[in-house]
């Protein structure tokens, strides 16, 4: 039997605003428990929340970044749940009129592109934070209110590499707006991924299964493949799949059943009085549009045309904007866009790798690597000593005054150099012989000896051709 | 009796309200609630041909607030009026359920 696979995939970002959603308290990490928090966050009686104009401009952001429609009359509504991280016992959140809807990005699966649809994306709240100890759990607050988007897919993404590849590309185009930091190991990113299978054929989809502790994109591609293995064997021994969530495992890689659901959630959803309608306008929805980065799809266009990188160079310099960011700045300072690609992806990524550091938090400028870039391409020094230059780059030194200060000064004037090469030639009659009757590899040894006489200061190309010259004469 | 709400209703509802009632009360209930929505569907008699949809019963729009964080100093106070805290935190029962969302 052949299956078809459908996948959904709902991802909360976590925006980086100043304040809350509902209330101007501070939105900051690591503070002491419940510090960020006031009679809004906790709930109490006859508070009334406000709506942050920040939020709801990312929201909008977000929808252009994801190519959706601004719904421009929109607004907010109660979703009601008992649980203790949230002591209204609602959340705020966004049900019939989503800030956005029907967006779509587009994804590559080795070299296969398609378009993956995003129903809608809503702006809401976030809950408090629980932690369980053995006799009591503790609640901390200042999460209580920070400002979300849930991300929500159509039923477009047909393998779990699709999905994989989805997120990799949602990650991106919200990471380029700066909304957000999107990153799952800190939480500012969350997977919810739901998969069902079907026999080729079948009009209606299978029942699906929702997927948790997908803490990294690597574990949702494996929970779901898993999931997917799983769901296939159950029918095709006569079962039938059971509508439950499972728990990925991340030493097994296997799912394991957390709990079957048994109807389907009561959530009572009604518009939020506490909170007047919004209606968007023209203007301001322009106004945003004008002020939005350039996407990484286009940077990675522009980069293949007009720059001459490969698909694969461009492909890892718009991993991130700060990434890309600091390449545009390298070419606006002419560095050849070829070695400035090579060297963020070599040095700078090894550098950053081997500190565990992002490239903001570095004394690395875009206007001290271009500069080494441009002696190294005027001839100035070896890509040898660039090696030295590029350590003090990574200091933060300035390379033409690093370069001058340590006589690191590439020699390249063929005025200087040929008579050192005409003194090696003198003492070395046997090498001109063996090059003479044939053996090649003496040339080695010659140019060696003229990087020893310079203390390896020599232009290679310039000695290259010089030496040559002598030879072939 | 109109028969508008039934008796599992009122426990669903009731389970919804974190409420626990003796079957009596139950009984008791089921009638009234089912009363008082006999109540709200008096509303269905206006006649809302030309009238809009709403989400709102105020005139408000865009009433938004610029993203400035302000702290007003409430935490120490509102930890002191919880039940219980500690290290900071508010202290409550065991949460077993994980459902979060």
């Amino acid at each position: 039997m052949n299956f078809e696979t459908t996948i959904g995939l709902e991802v909360h970002v976590e925006l980086k605003t100043n304040s809350k959603i509902f209330s101007p308290s501070p939105v900051e990490y690591g503070d002491e428990p419940n510090a960020n928090t006031n009679v809004i966050d906790w709930g109490y009686p006859g508070v009334l929340p406000s709506t942050n104009k920040g939020v709801v401009a990312d929201g909008i952001i977000a929808a252009l970044a994801l190519h959706a429609t601004v719904e421009q009359n929109t607004h907010f509504d109660r979703k009601n749940y008992f649980y203790p991280d949230n002591p209204k016992a609602y959340q705020i959140t966004q049900a019939d009129k989503p800030i956005g809807h029907d967006g779509w990005i587009e994804i590559d699966v080795d070299g296969k592109k398609k378009k993956v649809g995003i129903a809608e994306m809503h702006i809401e709240e976030d809950a408090g934070k629980n932690t369980h100890e053995r006799d009591h759990s503790y609640v901390d607050l200042n999460r209580q209110g920070t400002p979300l988007i849930e991300i929500v897919s159509k039923p477009d993404i047909a393998s779990p590499a699709e999905a994989y590849a989805y997120l990799e590309a949602l990650r991106q185009r919200i990471q380029f707006t700066g909304i957000s930091d999107v990153k799952m190991e800190e939480g500012s990113m969350r997977v919810d991924v739901n998969i069902s299978v079907r026999p080729v054929g079948q009009d209606k989809f299978g029942t699906k299964t929702e997927l948790k502790n997908l803490n990294s994109f690597t574990y949702v591609k494996r929970g779901l493949e898993y999931e997917e293995k799983r769901q296939q064997q159950v029918l095709m021994s006569g079962g039938s799949v059971r509508q439950e969530t499972r728990r990925f495992d991340e030493k097994t890689g296997e799912t394991i059943l957390m709990r079957v659901k048994e109807g389907s959630d009561d959530y009572r959803y009604f518009p939020e009085p506490d909170l007047p309608a919004l209606q968007i306008s023209d203007d301001w929805i322009k106004e945003l549009d004008a002020a939005m980065p350039e996407m990484p799809t286009d940077r990675r266009k522009r980069y293949v045309s007009d720059l001459g990188l490969t698909d694969y160079d461009a492909m890892v310099i718009t991993q991130t904007k700060e990434m890309s960011d600091f390449f545009n700045r390298m070419v606006d300072l002419k560095a050849d866009p070829k070695m400035a690609a090579n060297y963020l992806q070599g040095d700078v990524n090894a550098y950053l790798n081997d500190n565990q550091v992002d490239l903001s938090q570095t004394d690395l400028t875009p206007e001290n690597l271009a500069g080494m870039i441009n002696l190294i391409s005027d001839g100035t020094i070896s890509t040898k000593m660039a090696k030295k230059v590029f350590k003090a780059v990574t200091k933060g030194e300035e390379p033409k005054a690093y370069v001058e200060e340590h006589g690191l000064v590439q020699l390249s004037d063929p005025a200087k150099l040929q008579p050192i090469i005409d003194d090696v030639l003198d003492q070395n009659p046997q090498s001109i012989e063996d090059y003479n009757n044939g053996k090649k590899r003496a040339v080695g040894y010659l140019v060696g000896q003229i990087m020893k006489q310079t203390h390896g200061q020599a232009n290679p190309q310039v000695v290259n051709k010089l030496l040559m010259a002598a030879l072939t004469h | 009796m109109a028969n508008r709400i039934n008796r599992e209703q009122v426990k669903h509802v009731a389970e919804l309200a974190k409420l626990e009632f003796t079957d009596d009360q139950l009984d008791a209930l089921t009638p009234q609630l089912d009363d008082i929505i006999g109540l709200f569907e008096s509303l269905g008699e206006v006649d809302t041909t030309n009238v809009e949809p709403t989400s709102s019963v105020t005139d408000q729009l865009n009433v938004m607030r610029d993203d400035v964080a302000e702290d007003w100093g409430q935490s120490h106070a509102l930890l002191k009026n919880a039940p219980d805290a500690a290290r900071g935190y508010i202290k409550v029962p065991t949460i077993i359920d994980e459902s979060e969302d």
